[in-house]
């Protein structure tokens, strides 16, 4: 902004704008795309598609908010050491994200196997058997 | 032409008692840089509460697919998955842009400027909110959603629905298809009674609720209930103790084909979830726009004008108000693209 004269700097902004309405409307194109709305069933068909799709707008995602950060809200603009105090910590959230999607998706193996071990006949020669109140409390 | 740099070395010079020291660290004033933080620690709350999306979501067997959950549009129009969260992100873009076109307005010292486009920002912020309310009344009024209970279901193998007398019908679905339970309308015994009393009455309330369903795209199953028959087992439906109409249905593939099965309620998290953090960002929305109007008054009466710092007040509520563009963007996708 600082070596930018006034009109300048006002056709940039008006040009973020295009770009973020542009970047919009892609992910939302790319999003129906992979429900199958748009393109018939290839969606549907190819099993790896979804997770093309889902990379695909999450990276555009991560692109309008660089661009808002950067442009809109004059980060580039300010002295380097601030941009890292404010954007550096926000990479413990990688760590988060990592971990917790881990977690949810050992809580569904685990609901799974606890499920299925439901299912099984309890074996002849246990305990359980005879013991209908256990199986109620373990079931 | 007041570049920024210049606008930088007046701050020096004003503030040098507030924010003593030779030099303001990180160039910036106190209050621009407390903003910053402040949006950095409110990133984390936010970040929280999707991760806590994402892992429950992971957790889950199945999950309301959002172009499903999202597809109905004011104006009677139904089938248009996502183009009206479409609308709503436009109108946080619009609106983001306004905003810097009035933080430009503010370093040229131009107060008609800065009025104009804040009241434009403004303008953007309660239409967002419009829209939400608009969202949520429809998911609560008419889906009958809830924090606890959450109407929109998965198939996970493919079946056939079954018509009023039990019979497999025309209608199929493949594993992974969508439904939403409608709701019949459940009216009080004794209310029933007077209403038979006094005639038309109940007919009337019965042609109301027919016309909501319609309204909501449900090709299936307008009915008033009386609470004494709850919960109902029909040959092609069973209706809960609240109302809710759960259809038969028999599979076709799978362990379990050839049963008839029920439909359940979905995975109950994702009304809690879908409230408290649309919720929540549409709270940062509602306060930024109370902000903005202070501001804007401010700028207005000339206040700002004495302060010859080229309009800061205006870069921080500006700053404050891309953050929540900025949480838009994320909740729009993890809620409504992914």
């Amino acid at each position: 902004m600082s070596n930018l004269s006034y009109e300048e700097s006002k056709k940039k902004v008006f040009k973020g704008l295009w770009l973020l309405a542009g970047v919009t409307v892609a992910e939302v194109l790319i999003s129906l795309f992979g429900k199958g709305y748009i393109g018939g069933d290839i969606a549907h068909s190819v099993s790896w598609l979804i997770y093309i799709v889902g990379l695909a707008i999450i990276t555009l995602s991560i692109y309008k908010a660089y661009f808002i950060i950067y442009e809109f809200m004059h980060m580039r603009y300010e002295v380097k050491t601030l941009a890292m105090s404010v954007l550096l910590p926000t990479v413990l959230l990688v760590w988060a994200i990592i971990a917790f999607f881990q977690e949810g998706g050992s809580w569904k193996a685990r609901r799974q196997q606890i499920k299925e071990k439901n299912e099984q006949p309890a074996k002849q020669e246990g305990m359980l058997q005879d013991d209908p109140e256990t199986i109620h409390l373990w079931g | 032409m007041a570049s920024t740099d210049t606008a930088l070395e007046k701050e020096v010079h004003q503030h040098g008692g507030d924010w003593s020291g030779g030099t303001e660290p990180f160039r910036i004033s106190y209050g621009k840089l407390m903003m910053w933080y402040f949006l950095l620690s409110d990133a984390f709350t936010f970040a929280g509460f999707l991760i806590a999306y994402g892992a429950l979501r992971f957790s889950s067997p199945t999950w309301p697919v959002p172009d499903y959950v999202f597809k109905t549009h004011p104006f009677g129009k139904t089938e248009l998955p996502l183009i009206f969260v479409t609308v709503m992100s436009f109108l946080l873009i619009i609106s983001s842009v306004t905003m810097v076109r009035a933080v430009q307005e503010g370093h040229r010292e131009n107060r008609r400027g800065v009025v104009l486009w804040m009241l434009l920002t403004v303008l953007g912020g309660v239409g967002f909110l419009s829209c939400q309310g608009w969202e949520w009344t429809n998911l609560i009024g008419r889906e009958h959603m809830s924090v606890t209970t959450n109407p929109f279901g998965t198939h996970t193998e493919a079946g056939v629905y079954l018509d009023e007398n039990g019979k497999e019908s025309e209608e199929t679905f493949r594993a992974g298809s969508s439904y939403i339970m409608h709701k019949a309308a459940v009216v009080n015994d004794e209310h029933a009674e007077a209403a038979e009393g006094h005639g038309g009455e109940s007919h009337a309330e019965a042609g109301d609720h027919g016309e909501e369903s319609h309204a909501e795209g449900g090709e299936h199953h307008t009915m008033t209930v009386m609470k004494s028959e709850l919960p109902m087992d029909k040959p092609g439906f069973y209706v809960d103790e609240r109302g809710y109409i759960h259809r038969k249905f028999k599979t076709s593939e799978g362990i379990s084909s050839g049963d008839v099965q029920i439909e359940a309620f979905g995975p109950s998290a994702f009304g809690a979830l879908f409230f408290f953090i649309t919720g929540f960002h549409g709270f940062h929305v509602l306060s930024g726009v109370v902000f903005l109007l202070i501001i804007l008054i401010n700028a207005a009466s000339g206040l700002y004008v004495s302060r010859k710092n080229g309009y800061e007040m205006v870069e921080k509520i500006g700053l404050y108000w891309h953050f929540v563009d900025l949480v838009w963007v994320f909740v729009f996708l993890v809620f409504y693209l992914l």
